[in-house]
């Protein structure tokens, strides 16, 4: 029974992987160990699959191991099974939140809480931001001018003003302009 | 049914346009369900990220099944789920059929690029508005640069970090004294 099998390891690596994006790795790992559904080596066409497509890293991991294990049918089951625990888990905590939303307590958490989310995309963000825009090799190369991905930073700051000075303008329209200017620029 | 309809199309969207996971989707799913729909407020967003960090699953996610679930409960946080995830459902699908080499392509790698500084750009400007908002004085802006430090430097799992940054706030009283 593949599909079970697929509903048990899914809905396990939805219920331990805690904090999104790669943290399904791991568990994915495990899973080409245990069972012959996919190899290890053919993870990391995986990994470069899932971060050039739209959608959470961890749903198209997902995605494309149920689809080598089984087909369509195990796409569909391994998706639904790692977003299962989330779900449940999720509806539990809304409930509490609603209750607690006003109480001082709460309120205190989430005052120190709120910086250090921002402090957290930040630090999450900084290895994407360093790669795109600086080129590190270059430093260790004893170039200081290569170190600086000139087009790059250019389009940054293009896109930064652009975003400060069109605020109504959707955030999708700065993502396909990124990619069409990818393409033209050949970056 | 139309608004639920609605909302999985809304989160559909979202997910169609998450490229490397969801801190890059906060940006749009501020404008979808903060300012265009107004199904909760940027800091029930941002709280929610926190929370995320915290609970198992995928952040983007945890946002939708949140968000669907606050606006119709159970069912709406079904629809809201079901959305986010049908994009890469379809995608990947189609990708591991046809396109086996899609991520060596070098159109693919070159838009990717592109698409990359720009989602660089729309989380500056995120991470700039949250930060207005939520840094208040000394010890928040202590906070928001000792986590930064702590990911960046030392490594530590941002589970920890959102945990004892919720203890540190409950002892320094923040929240009540600013009267949020």
């Amino acid at each position: 029974m593949i599909y079970l099998q697929l509903f048990f390891e899914f809905f396990k690596t939805g219920l331990f992987a805690v904090g999104g994006g790669l943290a399904t790795l791991p568990f994915l790992k495990h899973i080409a160990l245990k069972y012959s559904w996919f190899t290890v080596s053919q993870l990391t066409d995986m990994i470069a699959v899932s971060e050039s497509t739209p959608g959470p890293i961890g749903i198209n991991m997902s995605t494309y191991a149920g689809f080598h294990a089984a087909g369509l049918p195990g796409a569909v089951v391994s998706t639904l099974s790692l977003v299962l625990p989330s779900y449940i888990v999720i509806l539990v905590v809304s409930h509490f939140m609603e209750k607690f939303r006003d109480s001082p307590l709460v309120n205190n958490i989430f005052y120190g809480i709120r910086p250090a989310t921002a402090g957290l995309i930040a630090g999450a963000m900084f290895e994407v931001f360093v790669m795109s825009l600086f080129n590190t090799e270059a430093l260790s190369g004893g170039s200081f001018i290569g170190f600086f991905r000139l087009l790059p930073i250019a389009l940054y700051i293009a896109a930064l003003v652009g975003i400060f000075k069109l605020p109504k303008l959707h955030p999708i329209v700065f993502i396909i302009c990124g990619a069409v200017l990818g393409i033209v620029f050949g970056l | 049914m139309r608004e639920l309809i609605s909302m999985f199309l809304t989160f559909a969207r979202i997910g169609a346009f998450t490229f490397g996971g969801g801190y890059a989707m906060l940006p749009i799913l501020q404008r979808e369900v903060v300012d265009k729909n107004g199904w909760c407020t940027e800091d029930e967003l941002t709280d929610m990220y926190a929370i995320g960090q915290c609970t198992p699953g995928v952040i983007a996610v945890n946002v939708a099944t949140y968000i669907g679930n606050r606006k119709r409960g159970p069912i709406g946080a079904l629809f809201t789920t079901l959305g986010i995830v049908f994009p890469s459902l379809v995608i990947i699908i189609v990708i591991a059929s046809f396109l086996t080499h899609f991520a060596e392509y070098a159109v693919v790698q070159h838009a990717f690029t592109g698409i990359r500084i720009a989602v660089c750009a729309l989380v500056t400007k995120t991470i700039y508005t949250m930060v207005k908002k939520n840094v208040k004085d000394f010890a928040t802006l202590l906070i928001l640069l000792l986590t930064f430090v702590a990911v960046v430097v030392l490594n530590i799992t941002p589970i920890a970090v959102v945990l004892v940054c919720g203890l540190v706030g409950a002892l320094l009283h923040g929240g009540k004294a600013k009267g949020a």
